[in-house]
């Protein structure tokens, strides 16, 4: 019944938007010349619905908790955070703030908030909401997966532990947020962006208590019409919505539980505008080589690197020419056809739209001859057996039969352990376990786009720890030291030389050779042609997978 | 008869005991670790062990079990790790799908399986009833994904016949249950056509015959009754083996029942929806198991004295 009343206008109205669109055009074409273009661009450039499609049921909207690629992104239309990002870009913007300032000593953040915002309960937005908010996330009974990146603000480690308040946020007045720090966060920025941090009103949270992330109520660009489990959802656009010109769609249904392979037949034949899973492997290669799908699909990078560690705690890796013997031993470019050429050769650890990419590195060149020369050098130049850990699901257990391959060609023997995803994560966060493993399907990406995230918790000392993702098990304390002194570097004006030092950081680490990085993998949007943006980098955009919802609109032709 | 539903019935609750221990042992083996999911992977060891003592999974196994039976008594399947809902609210909200599905199944395997069944029986020995015997038996063993995608594509996509996938009206749930029931069907024509076969041998079709009535009205009529009484008994044991096809099905075609709420949970090791689901299935095919008892202990009073 409710499928019914929901898919049928769907179906119907591109029917009648065309003819209501065809109709437009020919009253256009009988007014005189002047203005007219400008006019039916304008009228163009917003409007429509539009139909993506899942394949799995969404998990939670309550931006405390949703915490995966496809919850991530519909959290960010349906609320916002007191900074946010420039639509298509890396780039950090006030949201919810109008203006902020930092104290001298980087320690307190003061956050003026735009007037006028409104929750979609019609309640105007005070600095109480993004203090009840942030203080959600961090208490224990929330059972956020977010609580940690907050770590740095004052009273965290009480609050934590629900012992006691966060003392480090506070409602100044109704229209001023301050966020005092205890020790500097460089990134903390960065880490008020996060979904985690979205403001969401106390009353709502009480109302729906642990069903919220099934009745989300925000500040965003739409707000949630309806939602059948396990059949649809229904965002509808937030006529009240602060940013001026967002949203630009009226509404989008996503409707779930579509196999992506026939979702993808339900694309070719028009029904479907945005397909939320993508291409699937099996049909990638057909859909790429077919003219007429290959022009709806946009290619861009992720912000992921897919990696092998080299535990520098187990024999003989704790060598360091032995580590780069290995990294001259991959055939990288073999890896990215295994997987169809949907990924990019990595030279370093930061995937190349991350700020402090360097572009200049060259990174270890393909060469068996030279690997085998350091084998010799330290030692073993007959080789060695070693253990290789992946996960269990393909495409990974090839790529690592192809890495096993390489590596025997500079003799050394690794045993490739294929294993449920949990038990590899297991294998490398414990000590002296996993020599070698293969990241694919683990791989890291972002959860803000900074250098750090790509240091600490996966290169550092404190991942270096039981149940850790530091699987190098690589702790240098002079990378320690440069890496606290760039995040010193908490103003704004400074941004830029932290940034340069952090690019410092990778390459210098690179010379100790932890992981051989091998691809950087890409994406791709698919969309019907009717579907539009300002700019193609929407549909790329690094902050929102697949598609950041409030910048796309669709036409009617 | 009422001894014979009551043993039943304890029987069934064992069944359904049985079912809970093993899911509950099954859930342990599982490389999972909720804690971790709930927690995020970014949290450190304490927070994990603090998240792990919430749930109360670090007390010992014997308590969590028990613990987990007295909720299940109460209909409290547990809360799902990955939606942050409970399972009861999940399962309840996908159940008529699975029904509705399930329905148009039978309708199905009967439409098939009957008719194929008495046309064979009655054409015993020919070329006919080994033809229609060989397309049952393709269609009990064709793996279902491969029968719903080939139906998709041939009656959606390429004939535009179907609407492809989803759920709705009529039109949405015909592929899935003809899929569905085409396997059915070859069980229900194999079935129906030695029943069939074991009543055109009985005394009263040779009566029959010998009053003159026509061949189609012998099979149909009086051998027909009396062979597809035991062959509808077997609705009740289909339940069980519809739990099985509807994972695939409504994957397949994107039916939101409780298969296809299976299917995501297995990928996203939710662990308390898969138990749930496990449990809710178990008792369905317990209940289809008496459902089938009670009818051919009705039907044939011998059975109940076994």
């Amino acid at each position: 019944m409710n499928e019914d009343m929901t898919k049928r206008p769907i179906r119907r109205r591109g029917l009648l938007g065309t003819a209501a669109s065809a109709s437009f055009l020919a009253a256009a074409g009988r007014l005189p010349g002047f203005g007219v273009g400008r006019a039916e661009a304008a009228a163009a450039e917003r409007g429509g619905q539009v139909l993506v499609t899942f394949q799995s049921d969404v998990a939670t909207l309550d931006p405390a908790i949703g915490y995966d690629w496809q919850n991530w992104s519909m959290i960010k239309s349906l609320f916002n955070g007191l900074m946010g990002y420039k639509p298509g870009t890396t780039e950090l913007i006030p949201d919810l703030a109008e203006s902020f300032t930092v104290s001298a000593d980087g320690k307190v953040y003061t956050f003026k908030l735009r007037s006028g915002v409104k929750f979609h309960n019609g309640r105007t937005l005070t600095a109480e909401d993004v203090r009840y908010s942030i203080a959600r996330t961090i208490d224990p009974a929330t059972e956020s997966p977010g609580q940690t990146f907050f770590s740095a603000i004052e009273g965290y480690d009480q609050a934590s532990a629900g012992k006691g308040p966060l003392t480090g946020v506070r409602a100044v007045d109704p229209m001023t947020v301050e966020v005092r720090l205890a020790d500097l966060d460089a990134a903390i920025l960065h880490k008020l962006a996060l979904n985690f941090a979205f403001a969401v009103p106390k009353e709502a949270v009480v109302q729906y208590g642990k069903d919220f992330g099934k009745h989300p109520v925000g500040t965003g660009a739409f707000f949630l019409k309806e939602w059948a489990l396990g059949q649809h959802i229904i965002f509808t656009r937030n006529a009240d919505y602060f940013t001026p010109g967002q949203p630009l769609l009226d509404g989008i249904t996503f409707q779930l539980g579509q196999d992506p392979t026939v979702a993808l037949l339900r694309f070719q034949r028009g029904e479907v505008d945005l397909l939320g899973d993508g291409i699937p492997p099996a049909q990638f290669v057909s859909v790429m080589n077919n003219p007429r799908w290959r022009k709806d699909v946009v290619v861009g990078t992720q912000l992921e690197t897919s990696y092998i560690t080299l535990n520098t705690r187990v024999k003989p890796l704790d060598d360091v020419r032995v580590r780069q013997a290995v990294n001259m031993a991959i055939d990288k470019e073999r890896i990215v056809r295994i997987i169809n050429n949907r990924a990019v050769v990595a030279n370093q650890p930061l995937p190349p739209a991350m700020p402090g990419y360097d572009p200049n590195y060259k990174g270890y060149p393909y060469d068996p001859a030279g690997a085998k020369k350091l084998l010799a050098e330290a030692g073993v130049g007959s080789g060695f057996p070693t253990a290789l850990y992946c996960m269990n699901v393909d495409p990974n257990p090839r790529i690592a039969q192809a890495i096993q391959q390489d590596l025997a060609n500079i003799g050394i023997k690794a045993d490739v352990r294929s294993l449920a995803q949990a038990t590899v994560i297991a294998a490398g966060g414990t000590e002296g376990e996993a020599a070698m493993v293969w990241s694919g399907g683990m791989g890291w990406i972002d959860d803000f786009p900074d250098p750090s995230d790509f240091y600490y918790p996966i290169l550092g000392c404190g991942g270096a720890v039981k149940g850790g993702w530091n699987w190098s098990w690589y702790c240098n304390p002079k990378m320690e030291t440069m890496a606290k002194a760039a995040d010193a570097l908490v103003k704004p004006s400074e941004a830029a030389q932290r940034i340069d030092m952090w690019r410092k950081i990778f390459v210098d680490l690179m010379g100790d050779a932890p992981w051989v990085p091998v691809f950087n993998e890409k994406r791709y949007t698919v969309h019907q042609p009717s579907v539009k943006a300002p700019d193609e980098s929407i549909f790329i955009d690094p902050i929102n997978i697949p598609v950041n919802y409030n910048m796309i609109y669709k036409t009617n032709a | 008869m009422l001894r014979f539903l009551a043993r039943r019935l304890a029987q069934s609750v064992l069944v359904i005991l049985g079912v809970t221990l093993v899911t509950f042992l099954i859930s342990f083996a599982v490389p999972a670790d909720p804690a971790r999911m709930i927690a995020g992977r970014s949290a450190s060891a304490a927070e994990v062990a603090s998240v792990r003592h919430q749930l109360g999974l670090d007390r010992p196994l014997p308590v969590q079990y028990l613990r987990y039976l007295g909720h299940l008594v109460r209909g409290d399947l547990g809360r799902s790790y990955v939606q942050r809902i409970d399972v009861s609210t999940v399962v309840e909200s996908r159940l008529p799908a699975t029904l509705e599905l399930m329905a148009g199944a039978i309708f199905f395997e009967l439409l098939l399986g009957l008719p194929a069944g008495a046309f064979s029986a009655a054409r015993r020995g020919t070329r006919a009833d080994k033809g229609t015997m060989v397309l049952s038996f393709i269609g009990v063993s064709a793996p279902q994904f491969v029968v719903g995608l080939l139906l998709l594509y041939v009656f959606g996509y390429l004939l535009d016949l179907f609407p492809l996938g989803g759920y709705g009206g009529l039109a949405n749930l015909f592929l899935p249950a003809l899929t569905l029931g085409i396997a059915g069907g070859g069980w229900y024509a194999r079935q129906s056509r030695s029943s069939m076969v074991d009543a055109l041998r009985q005394d009263y079709v040779r009566t029959a015959r010998a009053k003159g009535a026509g061949e189609w009205r012998v099979v149909l009529l009086h051998a027909g009754r009396n062979a597809v009484l035991p062959v509808i008994a077997m609705i009740g044991l289909d339940i069980g083996n519809f739990m099985q096809g509807v994972v695939v099905v409504e994957a397949v075609y994107g039916w939101p029942g409780i298969g296809q709420l299976a299917w995501q949970a297995i990928q996203q090791l939710d662990i308390p929806v898969i138990m749930g689901v496990t449990i809710v299935a178990a008792v369905a095919i317990v209940l289809g198991n008496l459902l089938a008892d009670i009818i051919t202990g009705a039907l044939d009073p011998r059975i109940r004295v076994r």
